[in-house]
């Protein structure tokens, strides 16, 4: 009797997840098809020579072995992690108190939630000829013709005009910066979904409990938004790691090495060298280096939560 | 006169608040100024002219940008590929996710970290082993073939958002909808997907962005003029070597009015007054 | 609103599906691909007049910008479904390749049919783009590839009014008076030189101008096959040319990131006294400032033993599909493409440079001065070998870091000579 009922409570178990299974089936249909597939034909690509047409030549692990002592590739990934510990920082904070000031009940929410989210929409093009301009280092009949150093001249600190663009000092600052001012609005607004789910009983029970302000916002608001603020890390690495049509319209190919991102170097191993096996040890390199930081921090967040 | 000191202290605080927002809004609004600006002027104008508005304004330049742009049928192309594609990703995803934080099968989490991996790991040559493929099943040059491929780009990233935000709806709501005889289907549709509201409006308005902007892979799966998206329109002003700036102004003014009027909808659902609090006593405090 | 949505669906999915159906190829078209934005309306005029001479549809699909372009013609060479006619904008090298897969038609007996007829009309440096020669380093059977549809070359503009105002009255030739003139125009506060260096292919191109004026094109080729260094007194001088203007300050604030968009608005916006451009932006500067007064001349030379030579060839290039069924009617169309009328047409519609010559007598004066150099012109595509890509990547980008006075042209020539030896050191691709 047991030993035939174990079995059938087994089955329906089985079916039971086969069933849940059938859930996510259209993704992985979807994922497979266009993402793994091209993935492993991307490995494989990797331990090969190949310009992209003609014949391909196995090279084994000599491709990784290359990028390993390429000190070109290694600082470009450095130029990234400064962009993304920028947006990071900057752009997050920024995001996070927009979007607790949208929380709030003020005038005028509707409206700036429209308008902040305006640098996102805007396509690459107009950010690149406008930052152009804004940053524009050059000079017609003594004035500035940048709006930037223009407003620098106007305020009375002519000193401070910079070549932006063109000094390795700032170039990978002015990029980052940009970069933020496009990337924020993501990040209010995810973060603003977040806030709206919280439940407003909370803050009153805060309240009758004779928390001020402050203290609401680390004991109640903070807590409640680790999992979504994780996302938008995560995201913000993504985002800025990957940065790179935003370089190609503010310093296009590239100030010497000190604006190259990894990204950028994929590129330029696809269609300026022509090393197709290149660029694909490249994006596998780059790709196992952004999955380990970002379960580190998934995991980090999981002690957080916890502790 | 007796003034309250709160309300004072109150007055302040959010005018600190309107004139912090105020300077993000300024930041945020002069491109859109200067875009609609640049669209009324002439090449020759454009960047001579210091003056606010321009005393000449070229309204024609919208309707070159229009017609030699062919937006008449980029424009209806556009649209089809992004309601169907931020349709294709609503569904798909919020199926996955909700798998993925609610129900159990075996390798549940497996997959789900492949998926994230996935998000991080770029493919550059991978135009290369699509395209062969899609050519294998007769997909290439049709628009069954771009809306798929297009559903795969925004995949991993809404499912993660999507199971961030179904991790954090209450069991007891699940469970009493199972009292009262729903199935899993039933429960994805009718308790999941409306408590996710916000998130799934972040994720049209994300996909919505990327399709509507997308060109790389419409120019490698598309060849039929009829089949091309609004960014082939675009290319045609921003070229290699000219660039008819005023008429591209134009040209992107049009084609950023869709994904504002888009955001604009959806941004109901994202910021709701105090008065939509339905999800009110959920949350367990501890 | 449900309602709406299943009907919406629905809709959707004909509409997709109707896609579907790939139309069947007519017996009588030709199918084109192209990236020239700014041609396509010439070009689909020109392919309608073809189909009501001879009843044979041109089928135009404009592909860009032109990075995307080259993705699409490399994966539709792996799936074997490449057009009749279509161009590859890359390199030689890669150019060789497509012809070894077997992917480009030889053309050389239609060139020559007729004793040269069609190969007649044309910029003999134009065909020379196309041509593989005897002996080629790629081991491509020799003979010509491609049909150049417009020419270009790249040399130095000046903008008259600004050279004027600074008291200078004639153009710099040699590159002590163009110095001289640098100074001159500072004196005045304008600024001398404007370029895009940010495009390495133009620090490559003024690089390569000044080192064939140097050293001759013989050694050049020598330091390519490796015999002789980067560090050779010929190649340190080529690099101090760079140093020697960044010092006197000629060129514009901000060179080293400049697109060459942005490089030629500052000349129609006479920002700059001196440009370094090909002969496109004619039609640029014609439509940002109609006005402009300037002309062209070669860029000032250091030495005179040998003569400054200067980039250019074919613009713009189309090769023939040699799996299509459709082979003849595609030749037949680029030969009516390239003849005087129809060329005539396309470089006034376009302000090309027309590869046909006899089409380039009723052409603009400005264009005229820039064709003039089309004879003494040179260009990668010619010559008989051409530098590792990764070195040129190397001697580029050591350029730019001269420019902002990060290194000194003796080291640069010490880190590219080592790339390039380390890249000799490698197992030469098949």
């Amino acid at each position: 009797m047991f030993s035939k009922a174990v079995p059938r409570h087994n089955q329906a178990i089985s079916f039971d997840a086969f069933k849940n299974f059938l859930f996510v089936l259209p993704a992985v249909g979807i994922f497979s098809i266009f993402y793994i597939y091209p993935f492993f034909d991307l490995f494989n690509l990797s331990l090969h020579q190949w310009q992209g047409i003609g014949p391909k030549t196995f090279v084994g692990l000599q491709n990784f072995q290359e990028l390993w002592g390429d000190k070109v590739w290694w600082s470009s990934m450095g130029h990234a992690g400064y962009i993304t510990l920028i947006a990071l920082t900057f752009q997050n904070a920024l995001a996070f108190a927009l979007a607790v000031a949208c929380d709030r009940e003020i005038r005028m929410k509707r409206f700036y939630t429209l308008i902040f989210f305006i640098p996102p929409v805007l396509s690459e093009v107009i950010v690149g000829i406008l930052w152009n301009w804004i940053l524009n280092a050059g000079t017609q009949n003594g004035q500035p013709i940048g709006l930037f150093n223009h407003l620098l001249v106007q305020v009375g600190l002519p000193n401070l005009v910079h070549n932006w663009l063109s000094d390795p000092a700032s170039a990978l600052t002015c990029i980052a910066v940009v970069h933020a001012w496009k990337g924020f609005g993501w990040g209010f607004i995810m973060l603003l979904a977040g806030l709206q789910t919280i439940d407003r009983q909370l803050y009153e029970v805060a309240k009758v409990d004779g928390a001020g302000s402050w203290t609401t916002f680390w004991n109640v608001t903070v807590p409640m938004m680790v999992p979504v603020i994780m996302v938008v890390v995560i995201l913000t690495i993504l985002g800025s790691m990957q940065v790179f049509v935003l370089i190609l319209s503010l310093v296009n190919q590239g100030l010497v090495y000190h604006t190259e991102v990894p990204v950028t170097r994929i590129l330029s191993s696809m269609s300026v060298t022509n090393q197709f096996g290149y660029a694909c040890a490249q994006a596998v390199v780059f790709g196992i280096i952004l999955v380990v930081v970002s379960f580190a921090l998934k995991s980090l967040s999981n002690r957080m939560k916890q502790a | 006169m007796f003034f309250n000191k709160h309300k004072i202290e109150n007055f302040f605080k959010s005018a600190l608040i309107h004139v912090f927002l105020m300077i993000v809004v300024v930041s945020c609004l002069f491109p859109i100024f200067w875009m609609v600006r640049s669209s009324l002027m002439s090449n020759a104008t454009i960047f001579v002219d210091p003056s606010l508005i321009p005393q000449e304004l070229h309204w024609s330049n919208y309707v070159v940008a229009w017609t030699k742009g062919n937006f008449a049928v980029y424009f209806l192309n556009s649209m089809i590929y992004t309601i169907s594609v931020v349709m294709g990703i609503v569904v798909v995803s919020s199926l996955a996710a909700f798998a993925f934080s609610r129900l159990k099968f075996p390798g549940r989490d497996f997959l789900f970290y492949i998926f994230v991996a996935a998000m991080m790991i770029p493919l550059p040559g991978s135009f290369v082993p699509i395209f062969v493929l899609m050519n294998k099943l007769h997909l290439v040059n049709t628009r069954l073939g771009y809306i798929l491929c297009m559903i795969n780009v925004g995949l991993c990233l809404s499912i993660l958002l999507l199971k961030t935000f179904f991790d954090k709806m209450p069991s007891d709501l699940e469970d009493s909808a199972r009292m009262d005889g729903c199935n899993r289907i039933q429960i994805w549709w009718h308790v999941a997907l409306p408590l996710a509201a916000p998130a799934l409006a972040v994720i049209v308005i994300y996909n919505s962005l990327n399709v509507w902007n997308e060109y790389i892979l419409a120019t490698l799966l598309l060849s039929d003029n009829n089949l091309m998206p609004l960014q082939r329109g675009l290319m045609v002003f921003n070229g290699a070597y000219q660039v008819d700036y005023p008429v591209l102004m134009a040209g992107l003014t049009m084609t950023a009015v869709p994904i504002i009027a888009i955001y604009f909808l959806m941004q109901k659902h994202i910021v709701k007054g105090l008065s939509s609090g339905t999800i009110g006593g959920l949350y367990d405090p501890a | 609103m449900k309602r709406l949505g299943a009907w919406l669906c629905c809709a959707l999915l004909v509409v997709i599906t109707c896609g579907c159906a790939q139309p069947k190829k007519a017996v009588n078209e030709i199918e084109l691909w192209h990236w020239m934005t700014d041609r396509q309306d010439a070009l689909e005029a020109l392919a309608r007049k073809y189909e009501q001479e001879t009843g044979i549809r041109v089928k135009l699909s404009l592909f860009a910008p032109s990075d995307s372009y080259i993705q699409k013609i490399i994966a539709a060479a792996q799936a074997n479904v490449l057009p009749d006619i279509y161009g590859i904008l890359d390199k030689k090298t890669i150019f060789a390749s497509f012809i070894k897969a077997g992917l480009v038609a030889d053309l050389t007996s239609a060139f020559e049919a007729d004793g040269n007829a069609w190969g007649k009309r044309f910029f003999v440096k134009a065909v020379d783009n196309n041509r593989f020669a005897v002996g080629n380093m790629d081991g491509v059977k020799p003979g010509i590839y491609g049909v150049p549809l417009d020419v270009s070359t790249v040399q130095m503009i000046y903008n008259r009014n600004l050279l004027k105002k600074a008291g200078i009255a004639t153009v710099p030739a040699t590159f002590e008076e163009f110095l001289a003139a640098v100074k001159a125009l500072k004196r005045v506060g304008i600024v001398p030189f404007v370029t895009g260096f940010g495009e390495t292919w133009i620090v490559d191109c003024f690089a390569s101008n000044y080192a064939f004026n140097i050293m001759g094109e013989a050694k050049v080729m020598a330091t390519f096959r490796g015999e002789v260094p980067y560090t050779d007194p010929d190649w340190m001088a080529v690099f101090t040319v760079f140093q020697t203007l960044a010092k006197k300050g000629a060129f514009i604030e901000g060179i080293v990131t400049k697109g060459n968009k942005y490089a030629e608005q500052d000349f129609a916006l006479e920002r700059a006294a001196f440009s370094f451009d090909g002969s496109w932006g004619v039609n640029i500067y014609k439509s940002m400032n109609p006005v402009l007064d300037y002309g062209v001349a070669p860029l000032p030379a250091l030495k005179a033993a040998n003569p400054m030579r200067v980039w250019g060839g074919a613009g713009s290039s189309l090769v023939v599909n040699a799996l299509s069924p459709n082979k003849d009617k595609a030749v037949a169309f680029l030969q009516w493409i390239t003849d005087t009328p129809q060329q005539a047409y396309l470089s006034e519609q376009t302000n090309n440079l027309p590869s046909n010559r006899e089409a380039s007598v009723g052409i603009s004066p400005i264009l005229g001065d820039f064709a003039k150099a089309m004879e003494q012109s040179t260009h990668p595509r010619v010559w008989i070998l051409n530098e590792d890509p990764i070195v040129v990547e190397a001697f580029d980008k050591g350029i730019q870091s001269i420019i902002i006075g990060e290194k000194t042209p003796a080291q640069v020539a010490v880190e590219v000579q080592k790339i390039k030896l380390r890249q000799m050191g490698k197992v030469k691709r098949p």
